[in-house]
């Protein structure tokens, strides 16, 4: 059974904000309708998102860091959102398992986003019905676009590579190997929810270095400037070249 | 959670329309087995599946307002396997045309004997819809009070406690309100009416204060540090991805002060339980307060319903620290 999701790595996220506006680029101008705003341009600008980027400041000043956290559908394997639809319109799709909204069946109760713990989904308020992640289900098995683009669009936009996408169930997969290999993690496991999405730890970016790598091996008596020029007759450094 | 006042009128008018169904349905029974006077069917009976009917009635178009798509409605009907707002969405009509079917049973006065009970007590229409119309009303209760109690995540919600006092809030408004109609209906049965309507009021008492205790002592099992995964007991949030807010501020928060739940606990109490209470015992006497308890309550259960949404914390707030 396949499980698409995305990887996010918040090692590497920078918090450029990239994946939210080519989101919201490519999922507002599709065959389902835009993603409804309400002031736009003014004071006050408020819309439907699928991503959003956050930024928390962890530990206390000076011992600080700054993590940025990309927020989006998990696609949870047991995602406590679908059963509660009254109308169906909340469904995951056995062949790949994306959670997605049937925006024509759905009521707008606003009960899903009640049983979501992650607030991963948020109603259009002027279409007036529910709007999620789909993963970009329109872009992954399009036939028209170049083979190298059926990714979703945050991924593709994503400066520093902070997002990986693929199947968690393929144990040989990109993402795969990345939450078994970096120490990838679910958020709220207490709930059960089982979310498809992982993201990967910060890790201390640190290379040990001792004393005697930062002394020229070749350079015993600590001179500067350049070697003498051996002679013709004297085997040369990499034992090829001679000068 | 933000309260929205079309699920609070649909949950506190349904709940005294049942409780009205039930109260008619328990006098009937009573005079069934000769413990009180029997009343007439048409000027009682009848008249009290209308005014319960009209309380159904007005929840359920109170509950429209709810939907973004109301035009949709039908389609909510059809995952009553899996979800309680669905099996509400069903049970809701079925027990409205129940009390339709219950009253126009009396209305018409369909009271030929279909069997006898030992004790010739002949069994007619009326009690066997009635029988019925209990169910459903049950039924009712318990789907409405599922649909939040059946969401782990609210751990406020999420306790057997929501559905017992569901009932018997709905139970005590239902019996003040069949008091009130008795005053003018029936004056012989209000006494009867106001009885039971104090005993359900103070259990009614018991079990909502038991949830406010536990309620109060709630441990929430998710933390930043499960929230975002990262295990430092210290996490500040700086941004929160929406300039003007988003959905997941608005829908998430009621925007009270905590001095104003702090204040609106006592005040759902005495409105709810001790004015009623107060006015039930004085009824005794003076059976026309009934109206007055019943009014009081009701806006008593408005409160307690705004708290009841108010109260339960939901673990997104969690990525929303700056509200
Ligand atoms: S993250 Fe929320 S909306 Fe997405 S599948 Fe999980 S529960 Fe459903
Ligand atoms: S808002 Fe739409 S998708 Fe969500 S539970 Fe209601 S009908 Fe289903």
């Amino acid at each position: 059974m396949t499980q698409l999701a995305l990887v996010i790595d918040l090692n590497v996220c920078v918090g450029c904000s990239a994946c939210v506006t080519s989101c919201k680029e490519w999922n507002t101008s599709g065959a389902a309708g835009p993603l409804c705003d309400t002031n736009p341009y003014d004071a006050e600008p408020t819309g439907t998102f699928f991503n959003r980027v956050q930024t928390f400041e962890v530990g206390e000043y000076p011992k600080t860091e700054t993590v940025h956290f990309p927020k989006s559908c998990l696609h949870c394997e047991d995602p406590p959102c679908v059963p509660v639809c009254p109308t169906g319109a909340s469904y995951k799709r056995k062949e790949d398992g994306i959670v997605l909204v049937d925006y024509d069946k759905c009521i707008g109760c606003k009960y899903c986003t009640w049983a979501c713990p992650y607030g991963a989904r948020e109603i259009d308020e002027q279409q007036k019905v529910m709007k999620k992640c789909t993963l970009c289900v329109d872009r992954i098995y399009s036939t028209t676009l170049p083979e190298r683009d059926r990714r979703p669009s945050c991924v593709l936009a994503c400066p520093t590579s902070a997002r990986l996408f693929g199947d968690v169930h393929d144990p040989d997969s990109v993402v795969s190997r990345a939450i078994r290999e970096s120490g990838g993690y679910a958020l709220m496991p207490e709930w059960g929810t089982q979310p498809a999405n992982h993201y990967l730890p910060r890790r201390k970016s640190t290379i040990t270095i001792r004393e005697d790598q930062l002394v020229r091996a070749d350079n015993p008596l600590k001179v500067d400037g350049k070697l003498p020029k051996p002679s013709r007759q004297e085997p040369t450094l990499d034992d090829v070249t001679s000068w | 959670m933000k309260p929205a006042f079309s699920v609070i009128f649909l949950t506190t008018l349904i709940g005294a329309g049942q409780g009205l169904f039930l109260a008619l349905y328990t006098g009937q029974l009573y005079s069934f087995f000769d413990l009180l006077p029997a009343q007439d069917s048409r000027s009682f009976y009848a008249a009290g599946s209308i005014l319960a009917l009209a309380f159904l009635c007005t929840g359920l178009i109170a509950s429209f307002f709810h939907l973004g798509h109301p035009e949709r409605a039908w389609r909510t009907a059809t995952q009553w396997r899996t979800s309680w707002l669905s099996r509400e969405v069903i049970v809701l009509p079925a027990f409205m045309g129940m009390v339709f079917l219950y009253g126009t049973a009396h209305w018409f006065d369909w009271r030929t004997p279909l069997f006898e009970l030992p004790g010739s007590r002949a069994v007619d229409a009326t009690i066997i819809l009635g029988a019925l119309g209990t169910l459903l009303c049950f039924a009712l209760f318990v789907s409405t009070a599922m649909i939040y109690a059946c969401l782990r995540f609210l751990q406020e919600w999420h306790t057997p406690l929501t559905v017992i006092n569901y009932i018997l809030l709905g139970g005590s408004s239902g019996f003040v309100l069949a008091g009130a109609f008795s005053a003018v209906d029936a004056p012989q049965m209000s006494g009867f009416y106001a009885g039971w309507a104090i005993i359900i009021t103070l259990l009614a008492f018991i079990t909502r204060t038991a949830s406010l205790i536990r309620n109060a002592r709630i441990k929430p099992k998710s933390s930043m540090r499960t929230a975002i995964g990262i295990k430092h007991p210290r996490i500040v949030q700086k941004a929160q991805g929406a300039m003007g807010g988003s959905f997941n501020t608005r829908e998430f928060f009621h925007g009270k002060s905590l001095a104003f739940m702090r204040a609106l606990k006592p005040a759902f109490l005495v409105m709810v339980f001790f004015v009623p209470l107060a006015l039930l015992a004085a009824a005794m006497t003076a059976p026309s307060v009934l109206l007055v308890a019943f009014i009081m309550q009701y806006i008593g259960l408005l409160a307690e319903r705004w708290f009841f949404f108010a109260q339960a914390n939901h673990p997104q707030n969690l990525y929303y620290q700056g509200i």
